[in-house]
């Protein structure tokens, strides 16, 4: 047998990705790719009002139309329960908060613009179309509520159970201790700012094609999403009622997710009942003005903040006020998002003593909103880093010395909002970050640039989050209707190649290469011998998917584990085959080893002993090398780091240029520098993207989305951005899983935003700059201030 | 119904389709070519593109009959018949210039198209020069890497 070339010291390699082969040719699978036989096509019909009753839906001429095999409206779908929302949020007085139902299509009354109406189904995609507009819907409508900020005594309700349209009012940490703190400290810094609704806009759009087969009465699913097990558990245990071994999801290649995919969405849902009524496969792909309306969207955060300080800096308490829009209805994670995943970060990096934060959570008539890259964490960062950033310059601070004065340095530690960070080291990551963006020279590049009529500024953001997710203890204490752990299973081959099913999805994050690098340098064995699979329920055991930056640390940690127990089996086996005891075997580099020997044994001889035991000790050792685990962490996990952006400002314009962005990040440890490198990358244009270019909005009056196409909602493109200098320290190793990693996916988006209109109002001499900070908004404030 | 004559890939090829139907249609359900990439409906995102005589197109913004009697490449023809990956393709993944892969046949070949006939020449001119094409994923720096390498290769095989 040849030793393989290469198996060790894979980890903390820049390892090329090995999926990026299809992708380059043409030969990924992405769900719309997907054609069945007997295929046909779904097309919704969507509603044009923001709030309406539905007062007559007549499908008649549409059902007569070329080629269409049926139209269902929300009448089939009576009997036939809401989308469910996976977390319960209690508000301050016990009550749980309000669950209108979510219907799968309109049930008497349509909540947003793009509502799901009427799904047709039809021969073509094109006859499907051509028959909705034959549909004649009778609308009456009703006002809508749209500003999350006025939703509380808006005109409108959006939902019968709820007069005030607000779904909870939330509360943690000590509201007496904070407002005594803020009465008698020396300084209070006061802000109060919006969080910009954001639309995810992965570049593939959603899509879903559902088989029925009658025969084994049994249905497939492919369907772009980010964890097909969840969507599996929650379409047929909470919504349809199939049994659940019935039902085979696949997510096949899918083209980004950012969190718009973790969700159960009505359109998959319609299409897998349908296709039952039909006996034939549905196909349905969202065209990008659907994206637009109808994908959850992310943030829109109205929020008021007040720090106290004493004179000399040290923070003494932080009282935040936040009213989040949820949109018409509770998507999948809706609830936790502005809540556990927002408020529980409010401490950052800092030893704030007394933190208090009040949520009121809004149904507005708008597409519903959910977890979007980072949920609730960059809400968090925002408030934090902006305020103390603010309070740094009202008390002539330096950006960096307010926060190094106020640095947690001793772990664990447990913040006032319920979270202990096992460990850190932000002075490391701020240190660094301050050489690498040249701190000492920005004050000669600002002279330079007020030479030329522009100004110059700096901002910081030191930014901390909760990764990992999650440990199910406290999710389930904190509401969660799910258990948040991983799983992995080893399937040895009989000439010891391996193949990996995990609960993870790879939409991008590369767990082809991540994960096989782990897996080779475990058993050290070539990269080549190791496939990675995932996103089918029909192979993989089981998984809770990919989101929170949690596939390593969670997914990743399940599959060390069913690893570990390969290895002790491999160990039983070798000490058979070398006649040794189970105890004296070691196994190191590929090689199960006598200790204190040179007897040894590579694992490819002992994976194929287990699946060709004719000398086996059948009464101590099954035959066959398969191994699975499940790992639900002890904690979230930490990452945390500092941003620091310096722009250049035009006066005259109000055009931002962004002159540099360093990021420096601990994520413990890194298996594949690249691919962490490549995901801060991303997450900082989706982070600079919400600071500087994009926002979602609707019509104040008629709840229409004017944002609605790429005309309209301005996605950072390459030109609109820097070059970023990104570096990751050596860090602190999380403390509680075995490979030490904390997870690098959200980072970007979470900690940039602050950063750079930090730094755009150091530019400009203004304490407020609302987001995005686009050249007629920053304009405005360099007049105004004037 | 249309007869429409083409060479696509190298291969001349003669199908019958409705005058209506897009490039980017014949392209994925006629050709079965699923390489090529939907992302929006008003031209604006790339993951569409592919060359017709050499030159990128974005294919959702022209009719199929349009192409008739031109030579059309899709993201499957880029390569060499035995598989050996081109010099962008190569570059993309050397740099990690790629992750979810969705935007990528279009961003390629947009690169392709941008190192044979325009300025490539700086990272402000390839940044300047992928503006007709979106990645959610990666925020575009190693994308221009990997252009500014593949520029490079290209050259030096020329």
């Amino acid at each position: 047998m040849n030793a393989p070339t290469e198996t060790r010291g894979f980890i903390g390699k820049s390892v090329k990705r090995r999926e990026d082969a299809r992708f380059l040719t043409g030969t990924g699978r992405y769900t719309d790719d997907i054609t069945l036989p007997g295929q046909t096509y779904g097309f919704f019909l969507r509603s044009p009002y923001a709030h309406a009753a539905l007062k007559k839906v007549d499908t008649k001429a549409a059902e007569a139309a070329p080629g269409v095999l049926s139209v269902f409206t929300g009448e089939h779908f009576k009997a036939v329960g809401g989308l469910p929302c996976g977390w319960l949020i209690n508000s301050i007085d016990g009550t749980p908060m309000k669950e209108p139902k979510h219907p799968i299509l309109a049930d008497g009354k349509v909540r947003y613009v793009g509502d799901r109406v009427a799904l047709v189904v039809a021969e073509t995609l094109q006859q499907a179309k051509d028959a909705a507009l034959l549909i004649d819907v009778d609308y009456d409508e009703l006002p809508a509520v749209v500003d999350v900020a006025e939703a509380l005594n808006a005109k409108g309700q959006v939902h019968a159970e709820s007069a005030d349209n607000r779904c909870y009012q939330w509360q943690i940490g000590d509201a007496a201790g904070v407002e005594e703190a803020l009465k008698t400290a020396a300084h209070v810094t006061t802000l109060s700012f919006r969080n910009n609704r954001l639309i995810p806009n992965a570049i593939e759009p959603r899509a879903a094609n559902a088989a029925y087969d009658r025969a084994g009465d049994s249905y497939t699913l492919y369907v772009a999403n980010q964890n097909p097990h969840v969507e599996r558990l929650l379409m047929c245990a909470f919504v349809l009622g199939i049994p659940e071994h019935k039902m085979r999801v696949v997510a096949p290649d899918v083209g980004g997710g950012f969190g718009s995919k973790i969700f159960l969405y009505g359109e998959e849902t319609a299409l897998v009942w349908a296709s039952k009524q039909l006996n034939r496969p549905i196909k349905w792909t969202a065209e990008r003005s659907e994206s637009f309306l109808s994908d959850a969207h992310g943030r829109d955060h109205a929020t008021t903040a007040q720090l106290a300080l004493d004179k000399d800096g040290t923070f003494l308490a932080l009282k935040v006020d936040t009213t989040a829009n949820l949109g018409a209805y509770l998507s999948t994670f809706s609830s936790c998002v502005p809540t556990i995943l927002y408020a529980t970060l409010l401490a950052g990096q800092y030893r704030t003593p007394k933190i208090s934060c009040t949520v009121n959570a809004m149904f507005t008539n708008t597409a519903p909103v959910d977890a979007y890259r980072g949920a609730g964490r960059p809400e968090a960062t925002y408030v934090v880093e902006r305020m103390v950033e603010t309070a740094a310059r009202e008390l002539k601070m330096d950006p960096g010395e307010i926060r190094r004065k106020n640095f947690i340095h001793e772990f664990p530690y447990a913040t006032p909002v319920g979270l202990t960070y096992d460990i850190g080291d932000y002075d490391s990551t701020l240190d660094k970050a301050e050489k690498l963006a040249d701190v000492k020279g920005f004050e000669a590049r600002r002279q330079a640039s007020e030479a030329k009529g522009l100004k110059r500024g700096i901002g910081y953001s030191a930014y901390i989050e909760a990764c990992g997710i999650a440990p199910s203890s406290v999710a389930g204490a904190l509401g969660a209707r799910a258990g948040l752990f991983e799983a992995g299973e080893v399937r040895v081959h009989p000439t010891g190649k391996v193949t990996i099913f995990t609960g993870s999805h790879s939409h991008g994050q590369g767990h082809e290469t991540t994960f096989a690098q782990v897996v080779a340098d475990r058993l050290g064995i070539a990269l080549e011998d190791v496939e990675i699979e995932h996103g089918d329920t029909g192979k993989i055991l089981f998984g809770m998917g990919t989101y929170g930056s949690r596939s390593l640390a969670v997914g990743g940690t399940a599959i060390v584990k069913a690893l570990d127990k390969v290895v002790a089996k491999g160990k039983k086996i070798a000490a058979h085959l070398l006649e040794a005891a189970d105890t004296d075997i070691e196994f190191e580099g590929g090689q199960f080893k006598v200790a204190g020997t040179d007897k040894a044994i590579p694992f490819a001889q002992v994976a194929l002993t287990a699946y060709v035991p004719h000398n086996f000790p059948h009464d101590k050792l099954e035959p066959g090398l398969n191994e699975n685990a499940f790992y639900d962490p002890s904690n979230f996990t930490y990452p945390a780091g500092t941003y620091i952006c310096e722009v250049e400002v035009d006066p005259a314009t109000g055009v931002t240029h962004i002159d540099r962005f360093t990021a420096c990040d601990d994520f413990g440890n890194v298996v594949n520098p690249m691919i962490v490198e490549g995901q801060v990358h991303g997450g900082l244009a989706q982070g600079i993207g919400q600071a500087l270019l994009e926002h979602g909005v609707y019509d104040k009056e008629t709840g229409q989305l004017l944002t609605g196409s790429y005309m309209d909602y301005a996605m950072p493109r390459a030109d609109d951005l820097p070059h970023f200098t990104v570096e990751t320290v050596k860090g602190t190793p999380c403390t509680h899983n075995p490979l030490g990693v904390k997870g690098c996916g959200e980072a970007g988006a979470i900690g940039s935003p602050p950063a750079l209109i930090n730094a755009i109002c150091h530019a400009i001499g203004v304490k407020d700059m609302p987001m995005p900070a686009s050249p007629f908004a920053v304009w405005q404030a360099i007049k105004s201030n004037r | 119904m249309t007869m429409l004559t083409l060479k696509v890939n190298g291969r001349e090829l003669t199908r019958d389709v409705e005058p209506s139907t897009l490039l980017v249609q014949f392209i994925r359900e006629t050709l079965q070519l699923t390489g090529t990439h939907v992302g929006c409906d008003t031209a604006q995102c790339g993951a569409c593109t592919v060359h017709l005589d050499g030159r990128a197109v974005k294919s959702c913004n022209m009719l199929a009959a349009q192409a008739a009697g031109h030579e059309l490449t899709t993201i499957e023809g880029l390569a060499q018949a035995d598989g050996t990956l081109h010099p962008m393709q190569a570059a993309f993944n050397e740099c990690h210039g790629l992750q979810c892969g969705f935007c990528t046949p279009g961003m390629v070949m947009s690169a392709v198209d941008l190192v044979k006939h325009h300025d490539c020449s700086s990272e402000r001119a390839i940044r300047d020069g992928l503006d007709g094409n979106f990645c959610r994923c990666t925020g575009y720096q190693n994308i221009v890497k990997a252009v500014a390498q593949g520029a490079a290769a290209m050259k030096s095989s020329a």
